[in-house]
């Protein structure tokens, strides 16, 4: 099977308008006529949902949350790109698009990331009409600041909540159809597997969270927008509910699973105090723009500070090393999230890590305090200074923060062309969930920019021209496909509820994060990853044989809901180590020690990857099959990224 | 006007009732303290007694207070169907009972208002209904030598049933015959029990109005970070404080009084 | 897994669901790291329920990084717990003291059901938004950004409305539960910003009129929402509303469906 990206031809700058034009389009009075699914409802999905139904489409919104509103996007925190140009410093789009292809390791699409940066510019537009409250200047004009990987200030922000605020833009959107009755909203509601006819996607199985009911809905195309897969480490900066299930079993269905070993490692995190902790918090980059990162110089200080003995204020200026700042003179503590995030890990490998567990380094405000005064730093950073002393305990505003990389997002996800169709026709798939924009890394303040991106102003195009050409006959829901899909469902569910070992799915989680983070994190190699393997598949049969899964299918049950996506995340970890291994370059976030420069930095082979790999599914226990996307370089010239 | 009536029956239309009824009250505080302090006068209830004639016989004031009487049925019932509504917003309560940080008057204002009621109705009944409807009030009489201006008082037995009041001049002698309503506040807080009962519904009404007053401009949506301070102060200090002692300081000083009798 | 050297009592609301009564089982959670969040210490006692094949106890949780607006637990006589502007998930087990016993109970309100144990139903808080909490703008019907001037001043305070996480606190602070600081909050949003004018005073009769449908108490301008929201929404945002609400019903044309176009 090939794949064909369908990335239009012509000009770069043209591609998308080009595009646009000869894309189907469906007759206003047709499109009451189509039914489409769409599963998430983050920023990518609640954006699709409000603008399919604000064209007409009847629209049926799923989320497991109890409601739309708490997506995990809503926590993002730093802020959007966009190509606006308002500070004057020499950003368009162009620029937006080299640094993200750049940022990206060269392993992204040309043409999807140019119309990516093409369309930020709406974006901004588009939130700010919805009431977004983005920060402003006193002039009234908004207001920008910096993120890693790029030398322009294009960041959008809402305080350290810019999440919260797109999100709840999107909800309000999305609710404004719902009361139009134009979107269906199923809230409480999981998809547990797609259904196909003739190799099209016409509908999905869900299990009502509430009652326990599985249930089947069709629809003319079903749209995922159920977000990434980083809690396959157990510890990431996800919520606790994220998961990889509905794109999984969408895999597991057909759909190609591109590039997943491309993890985002977030360089400033709290760090772990210990097994107990279910989750890790993220420090916004945008701390990054005032707080200098160093590590004591020598191993002695740092032994010192580990064992408590003297405080970082006792540390010298002389005996500090800011690291970013020596190494990378011109983007200094901006460098890209993965360039970040293994310095810091080099630090703790040579043994000048701080903090109890030696896992950390210093994230210090003392001279932006010194420089803006402590109110400003609060009213820029304050809601983070005050989540860390929370976490923590320890006031931020008095001693530099300590800070260590953590799972955040996962630029693999399900492959899709430009269309954001993906090899299953009528199954699509939006945001984090797809293997998306970013190539081997993504910057920061880009998710919520890709997914906006393609819920506003990407689906609504595309989705277009693949409904009129099947038509709007409805779907027969009593097709056989529909009973069968969820018959399937229910002896899954009812496999996972028969288990009643000694370990429980939690436990099984926290050893599949331990294998993961340990053998395909920051630094990946053959043996390790072969050895990974082992253990996964090892991990696998073990929790088929001795995982304690409490309760009843017919009633809330967290515990049944939980397996569910623990037993994908295990599937899921022996493919990412499969495509790490398979992988025998480093770029971006994928990072293997047998490839590097002399400098220590990620050393690609473009020679022999520049492809996208995209993985299919053969079966239970089998091993996957490996197909190639290459990518086509035309505007770019592929180098060695430098930050220096 | 169904609109309007959807507008009051909605829950920040009763609150706006609430709001405006209890602001209404509010100055007729103002008012009553005002009249009242003609108790302090030294003038064996002549002035007194006489501005109790002219709010009982002045027809617009009469308009107002029948206004006035309505506003606080209103303001009761409105309280009682709100409380209704909001108990049953919680039909299982909690295990542990709510610590949240708010003032004590205001998780409190049913039982300070159900106390003011009660007092309202012992009070109209004591003075109001016996000054309008008992026939058990005597009668004063009030002479002013125009020329000195000094006013002698004595007993008055009216002639005629119905009689209410007389003013005439005789001689250049003012006589002014007026129901003797001082006696009976003379008589009634020379009782222990009926100033403490006072002082008690006097306090209920400093904390009633402590959260109420600046709590129905919330209510009304007359906040501003600029006047905020002022509704404050104002509640606190005048209604909260200066008012009661007003009020307060009658029955406690008539009762002072009788015992140095 | 006992990381920890704390020891408590907890007095857990069990339901199993709204239809079934509730009651509260004491529950033992040993060997708790003060580091813990409160929500790691109930994982604790549900792993450890889990093992023994018993049920865990439900609650509702997803970010843990107190923005998300899921977890809702009323701690001791506190939505949230005892500290102030933090959410459940931020609560850690510092804040309290071995030995100590600790009652957990549900959101109570007649328009947050229980579905089980501790989790409660909050669809009525969509409901409301879904009523009007938006403004009507298709997308790419938008203008550039920064047409639109909006002073500092009041998108800041624009922002501090928007804050709002919907967890639903304010409603289970309330000795009324009433749920007018979860929806004022929003129409004082929309309300003090340019974009939200041409509605402002549909939207405000919109959304009172189902937060009555809902069930919730009245306001009384007592103050527990604004001493309990984790966000720290304060209480001139419930005036902010009462005067929207009264100028829209005394004083202008606009109806509760002028804002969709008739319903």
């Amino acid at each position: 099977m090939s794949l064909d990206a369908k990335i239009p031809q012509g000009p770069l700058a043209e591609k998308w308008s080009k595009h646009k034009f000869n894309l189907k389009l469906v007759n206003p009075a047709n499109k009451r006529k189509y039914d489409v699914i769409i599963v998430g409802t983050g920023l990518a999905g609640a954006s699709a949902a409000a603008s399919l139904a604000e064209l007409g489409y009847n629209v049926k919104s799923f989320c497991f949350q109890d409601s739309p509103r708490r997506a995990h996007s809503i926590a993002a925190q730093g802020g959007i790109n966009a190509a606006k140009n308002y500070q004057n410093d020499g950003d368009s789009v162009y620029r937006l698009f080299y640094d993200t292809i750049k940022g990206g390791d060269y392993r992204a699409r040309e043409g999807n990331v140019y119309r990516l940066a093409e369309v930020s510019v709406n974006i901004i537009d588009q939130c700010v009409a919805q009431g977004v409250p983005f920060a402003r200047e006193y002039g009234g004009l908004l207001d920008n600041r910096s993120f890693g990987g790029s030398q322009v200030s294009r960041t959008f922000y809402a305080r350290g909540q810019t999440g919260q605020q797109l999100l709840l833009g999107a909800y309000s959107a999305l609710n404004r159809q719902i009361h139009l009755g134009k979107v269906k909203m199923y809230t409480r509601t999981e998809m547990l597997d797609v259904v196909t006819i003739d190799g099209q996607a016409k509908g999905i199985v869900t299990r009502n969270l509430k009652t326990g009911e599985i249930e089947t809905h069709a629809g003319h195309a079903v749209l995922l927008a159920t977000g990434g897969y980083g809690n396959v480490f157990y510890l990431s900066t996800n919520a606790i509910g994220s998961n990889v299930t509905a794109a999984w079993r969408a895999h597991k269905r057909g759909a190609f699973f591109a590039n997943p070993c491309y993890t985002q490692i977030h360089p400033t995190c709290i760090p772990v105090t210990g097994d107990h902790q279910s989750k890790l918090t993220l420090m916004s980059e945008s701390l990054r723009n005032d707080g200098r990162v160093w590590a004591p110089k020598t191993v002695e200080v740092a032994n010192k500070l580990q064992k408590k003995e003297i405080t970082a204020a006792q540390v010298k200026e002389d005996e500090r090393d800011y690291f970013l700042e020596r190494k990378y003179p011109s983007f200094g503590n901006l460098v890209p999230r993965d360039v970040a995030s293994r310095n810091a890990k080099e630090m703790s490998d040579e043994g000048r890590g701080v903090g109890t567990t030696g896992l950390a380094v210093y994230l210090d405000f003392a001279e932006a305090i010194q420089r803006l005064g402590e109110d400003t730093v609060r009213a820029k950073y304050g809601n983070l200074f005050d989540m860390y002393y929370q976490i923590t305990d320890e006031n931020p505003y008095k001693q530099p923060m300590r800070i260590y990389p953590a799972v955040h997002y996962t630029m693999g996800g399900l492959w899709v062309d430009y269309n954001l169709s993906t090899n299953v026709p009528g199954l699509y798939a939006m945001g984090e969930c797809n293997f998306s924009d970013h190539g081997a890394n993504r910057l920061g303040a880009s998710a919520l920019m890709q997914g906006l991106s393609d819920g506003y102003f990407v689906i609504p195009y595309t989705l277009g021209d693949y409904l009129a050409t099947i038509g709007p006959k409805p779907v027969d829901k009593n097709h056989p496909a529909f009973e069968k899909t969820k018959q399937e469902v229910i002896a899954y569910n009812n496999k996972l509820l028969a288990l009643k070992g000694n370990k429980t799915v939690v436990e099984y989680h926290r050893e599949l994060g331990h294998i993961m983070w340990e053998y395909c994190g920051m630094a990946r190699t053959e043996e390790g990853l072969t050895h990974a393997k082992g253990l996964i598949k090892a991990l696998k049969a073990d929790f088929w044989k001795n995982a304690i899964v409490t309760g009843e299918n017919d009633e809330v049950n967290a515990a049944l809901e939980r397996a569910g996506r623990v037993a994908d995340f295990i599937e899921l970890g022996e493919l990412m180590v499969t495509d790490a291994l398979a992988r025998r370059e480093s770029c971006g976030g994928h990072f293997r020690l047998e490839s590097q420069t002399p400098e220590g930095e990620a050393l690609r082979d473009d020679e022999n990857f520049a492809f996208v790999s995209a993985w299919e599914f053969k079966g239970e226990d089998q091993e996957e099959e490996l197909h190639k996307e290459e990518l086509i370089f035309e505007n770019v010239k592929l180098s060695q990224r430098s930050y220096k | 006007m169904s609109e309007f009536k959807q507008t009051f029956n909605s829950s920040l239309g009763k609150k706006l009732i609430m709001a405006l009824t209890g602001l209404f009250l509010c100055t007729f505080l103002i008012v009553h303290l005002g009249g009242n302090l003609l108790l302090f006068k030294h003038d064996q209830g002549f002035a007194f007694n006489s501005y109790a004639n002219f709010l009982t016989h002045f027809p617009p004031i009469e308009v107002i207070a029948y206004i006035l009487y309505i506003s606080i049925i209103v303001h009761a019932v409105y309280a009682l169907v709100l409380t209704l509504k909001n108990r049953s917003a919680r039909p299982v309560g909690y295990a542990v009972q709510p610590k949240s940080d708010a003032s004590w008057s205001s998780k409190n204002m049913g039982l300070l208002g159900s106390i003011l009621l009660l007092f309202i109705v012992i009070h109209m009944s004591d003075f109001w209904f016996s000054y309008k409807y008992d026939n058990v009030l005597k009668f004063k009489e009030y002479r002013t030598d125009l020329a000195t201006n000094v006013t002698t008082v004595g007993e008055y037995v009216p002639q005629v049933a119905d009689f209410e009041r007389s003013i005439s001049t005789e001689n250049n002698v003012e006589i002014v015959r007026v129901k003797d309503i001082h006696a009976r506040v003379q008589e009634s807080f020379s009782k222990l029990w009926y100033v403490a009962f006072y002082v008690i519904a006097i306090a209920a009404v400093a904390f009633h109005l402590l959260h109420g007053f600046q709590s129905a401009f919330r209510t009304l949506g007359w906040v501003h970070r600029k006047y905020q301070p002022i509704v404050y102060f104002f509640g606190t200090w005048f209604f909260g404080v200066i008012i009661p002692i007003g009020f307060a300081l009658m029955p406690i000083y008539y009762f002072y009084l009788s015992l140095n009798k | 897994m006992s990381t920890g050297n704390m020891n408590l009592t907890l007095k857990v609301w069990r339901q199993k669901n709204s239809q079934t009564a509730g009651k509260f089982v004491t529950y033992k959670a040993e060997g708790i790291s003060e580091d813990m969040s409160f929500l790691e210490m109930l994982d604790v006692v549900n792993e450890s329920l889990t093992k023994k094949n018993d049920e865990p106890i439900y609650f509702d949780h997803d970010c843990r990084e107190g923005i998300c607006g899921s977890c809702s637990l009323y701690i001791n006589g506190h939505p949230h717990g005892p500290k102030k502007a933090i959410t459940t998930c931020q609560l850690h087990m510092r804040t309290f003291s071995d030995g100590e016993t600790i009652t957990i109970e549900p959101w109570r309100s007649a328009a947050f059901p229980v579905i089980k144990d501790l989790g409660t139903d909050r669809s009525a808080f969509d409901r409301i938004q879904q009523a009007g909490g938006f403004i009507s703008v298709n997308t790419g019907g938008a203008q550039d950004a920064n047409a639109i001037l909006i002073p500092k001043v009041v998108a800041d305070e624009a922002f501090n409305s928007a804050t709002c996480i919907g967890c639903g606190a304010c409603v289970a602070a309330c000795k009324n539960a009433s749920a007018m600081l979860f929806v004022s909050a929003k129409i004082t949003q929309l309300g003090l910003l340019p974009q939200g004018q041409p509605e402002r005073y549909s939207r405000v009769q919109a959304m009172v009129a189902q937060m009555d449908e809902e069930g919730f108490g009245n306001c009384t301008n007592t103050g527990a929402c604004e001493a309990e929201c984790p966000k720290e929404i304060t209480l001139t945002n419930i005036a902010r509303m009462n005067n929207d609400f009264f100028s829209a019903k005394l004083f202008r044309e606009e109806h509760a469906h002028d804002h969709t176009g008739g319903e």
